[in-house]
Formats: C-alpha cells, structure tokens, sequence
C-alpha cells in the first residue's frame, strides 16, 4: 500500500549563483547574503530563511522566499562587483514539487537512474539527474519526503509523471518490503 | 549499459544521465594546416577494439565535460579524469597497462 502526495510548490525564490568557489569574495557574498558557507559537492543546506544547493563545482541554487529573489541577487552583485560571477533571478524558470509519504522513494526511482534506497539517498544531498526524459534536481526534506525542481517549461509534464508513477499499487515495493 | 564516474559530481553516473562527445585527446588543427590536416581533425576518427579514450559530458547532471578510457570490447572502464588536460593521467595509464600489458600505448 501506497499513499504519496505529490504537490506543487507556491512560488518561490530561486537565484542561481555561479563564480570561483574558491574565491574568498565569493564566499564571503554567499556568506553576506544567506549566513552560509558555500556547501561541498552535492550537498543542500537549509537555514530559516531558505536553502543552498551545490549544483556544479561553479554553480549553485540558493533558495529563498519569491519576493526576496531581486534583493538577493541585488546584494550578490554588489558585493560580487569586479569578480567574474553570474547570479540571476530564476524563479519564474523553475518549478518546484513536493512528493511526500510512504513510498516516495520508489516514486522517483521508478524515473531517475539514481540509488535511491533509504540507506543510501539522505537528507541533505542533492541529485541533478533527468525523471523520465526532463532535467530536474531533487532532496529530502525529511523522512520520506522529497522536494524536486524542474524547468517550468516541462512542469506539466513533471506533475503528470510524478501523479502516475505515485498511483496507489503500482509500487515495485523494492524499498519498502 | 556503461556506468561512468563524474569527477565533479563525485557519483556513479548512468549512460542515459550522460551525453557522448566522441574520442578524446583531439588536437586541434591551426590555420596554418593544410587541408588534409584539417579533413583528418574533422573527420578522421580511431575506433580501435580495445582501449579507447573518449569524451562524455554529464548532461543531466553537473553539466560538466570528462574524459573517459575504457575498453570498447569488453565494456571495462579503466577510469575517468579531468577535462582539462591533452593526455590521459599517469594513474589511468597504468591502470591500463596493468589490465592490459599489451597494450601499445596512448600516441
Ligand atoms: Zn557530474
């Protein structure tokens, strides 16, 4: 038996950031604007007012509430101002979902060619992988819980993806036996 | 199916999460060249049975170019490393040579 939720996400802050992580101006920028240092490979940290994700060794995904996304990015330009570095407000690009409840694990492993057994798949990593043929990113929130990004140009087809892999039934039960 | 370790992402990634670039280490010709050269830079490809250098790129992933040496008969994967260089790495190459002592070597 199954009973994952799969929802959409209310709007929300996404900037990418990207630069020289080993520059001290860019940590000291991310650490201005988010109070964090800049996470090691594949890892996600979440603070009070949002995440960073380690998205490619020059590239990272900071997430805040929608309507602080222009403030962020304003803040990282100027102290990022003379340093070689791209952050931009993508927020409207993007979309988020959220797949909750027993199962959730075997829901994305049925489309991403990721270990996504509990024992192996955590809290606090994220995977850029493809779900079914689309790009997306996604990480646990909590036991059994996931959250997943995509474009928003292929939301639809994410949210149709995800509501029929999550169908009560359908389960390989690979995970969960 | 080929499973290939991303140097930047730090996973074991599978086939359909990469995108193939073809044979690695490629020299590119100047303007100099003459057109036989340059038809050989373009054109021209090894497709050796045995051990091969090859570009992939982790497409669905970090994004980022690697390089790859494996062996296109037995789909063994020696290894894979960094872009940015011209020649494969000291430790691939003895990799190759200890699973392979008749290999000929990388020209
Ligand atoms: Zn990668």
């Amino acid at each position: 038996m199954s009973d994952v939720m799969i929802e959409e996400c209310p709007l929300r802050g996404m900037v990418s950031l990207r630069g020289d992580f080993a520059s001290a101006a860019f940590q000291k920028a991310l650490h201005g604007v988010t109070g964090l240092d800049v996470p090691t490979t594949r890892r996600i940290v979440t603070h009070k007012d949002g995440s960073v994700a380690w998205m490619s060794p020059d590239e990272l995904l900071l997430m805040m509430s929608h309507d602080q996304a222009d403030a962020v990015v304003s803040a990282l330009e100027d102290s990022l101002s003379g340093e070689h570095h791209l952050a931009a407000n993508v927020s409207d690009a993007r979309a988020c979902f959220r797949i909750q409840g027993w199962g959730a694990h075997e829901v994305l492993a049925k489309g991403a060619p990721v270990d996504l057994a509990p024992e192996v798949f955590h809290p606090g990593e994220i995977r850029r992988t493809r779900l079914g043929q689309v790009a997306v990113a996604f990480w646990m929130t909590g036991e059994d819980a996931f959250e997943l990004v995509c474009f928003r140009s292929v939301a639809a087809f994410v949210s149709d993806w995800l509501q029929m892999a999550a169908r009560p039934g359908s389960f390989p039960d690979v995970f969960n036996a | 199916m080929l499973i290939l370790h991303c140097p930047y992402c730090d996973v074991m990634a599978e086939e359909t999460d990469l995108a193939p670039g073809g044979e690695a280490h490629l020299r590119r010709e100047a303007t100099a060249s003459d057109d036989a050269a340059f038809r050989d830079y373009l054109f021209q490809r090894r497709n050796p049975r045995g051990v091969h250098f090859e570009r992939w790129r982790h497409a669905f992933g970090c994004g980022k170019w690697f390089h790859a040496a494996r062996c296109t008969q037995t789909l063994e994967v020696f290894g894979t490393y960094s872009a940015q260089v011209s020649t494969p790495p000291d430790d691939i190459l003895a990799k190759i040579r200890s699973r392979r002592p008749d290999w000929k070597g990388f020209e």
